[in-house]
């Protein structure tokens, strides 16, 4: 069967602490939609809640504020991870409370 | 693509993949082929294992099922770019285009399994309320979904809320039909690796 678990650890380990450009403080932040200054905020606040509304003005916003390419790419990926992964830990614990009361 | 990094920051190997992919699929460089390519040792390499594991590793579901709930979670995001890779491959595993543009346009009236149907629709749920609660899960289990079916679709789910995400912000060129189908036949193929 299907198990993501080792790979996911892994995946989340490395953009969280691998090397990189943004600081780790950042990442977790990132990660976590929460702690963040603007204009970071509202670009990390789209990419977890409505991507689809990400604009040119708001990557624009974040590079004019000293991040450079490399830190915007980072925290980004942080940012979509974080939010996949609350949604992804909500489920399996709806699927353990269901599985234990059944 | 909204970073500058992505479209020609990769260094020499990669872009010599990249033209090797044009050359062989006469098509644009996929723009999730440069994202995965860019710095991949933090990011693509990993998030590729992810991804072919929940989409090719052993399941319950078929390719076609788990390609389709990729599809269907791109469209609850309303992610062009992911809707019409994934279409294509799931089109492409089952044979049949009807029922893929059904489950896509009315997922209550599509001629598919309830256990299917089920699954998916707590997949749209979890996608556009970013939760589920326990009742949903039963509900999914009532149709005669086993709970190890349940985690192999929240992997797929995983992934593709990911990369959703990634190509609505990065903002992924939409390439033409053409493209997708180059597309779709290279990852039933060879997966995600």
């Amino acid at each position: 069967m299907t198990d993501i678990s080792q790979q996911r650890k892994a995946l989340i380990e490395r953009v969280l602490n691998g090397a990189g450009t943004a600081s780790q403080s950042e990442r977790q932040a990132a990660f976590e939609n929460i702690g963040l200054a603007e204009p970071v905020k509202t670009l990390i606040q789209k990419v977890a809640t409505q991507a689809t509304a990400v604009s040119d003005r708001d990557v624009a916003a974040a590079r004019a504020s000293g991040l450079t390419e490399d830190q915007i790419f980072e925290i980004v990926i942080c940012a979509a991870l974080g939010q996949s992964t609350r949604q992804y830990d909500s489920a399996c614990a709806a699927l353990d409370s269901a599985i234990s009361k059944e | 693509m909204r970073l500058t990094i992505l479209d020609k920051g990769h260094g020499f190997r990669t872009k010599a993949l990249f033209a090797f992919i044009r050359l062989v699929t006469r098509q644009p460089t996929p723009e999730i082929i440069k994202l995965i390519g860019y710095r991949p040792a933090l990011f693509g390499a990993y998030m590729k294992k992810v991804t072919h594991e929940a989409m090719r590793g052993s399941s319950g579901w078929s390719v076609g099922d788990r390609e389709l709930m990729a599809a269907l979670v791109s469209c609850v995001n309303a992610c062009e770019f992911c809707i019409k890779a994934h279409t294509a491959v799931a089109v492409r595993a089952y044979g049949d285009e009807p029922k893929v543009a059904a489950v896509l346009s009315d997922l209550e009236a599509a001629p598919i399994s309830e256990p299917l149907r089920a699954t998916l629709r707590m997949l749209a749920k979890l996608t556009h309320a970013q939760t589920v609660g326990a009742d949903d899960m039963r509900s999914v289990l009532a149709a005669g979904v086993l709970p190890q079916q349940i985690e192999d679709a929240l992997a797929v789910c995983f992934a593709f809320n990911t990369i959703n995400r990634l190509a609505e912000t990065f903002a992924f060129s939409v390439p033409g039909p053409n493209a997708f189908e180059a597309g779709a036949k290279f990852l039933l193929a060879h997966g995600y690796r």
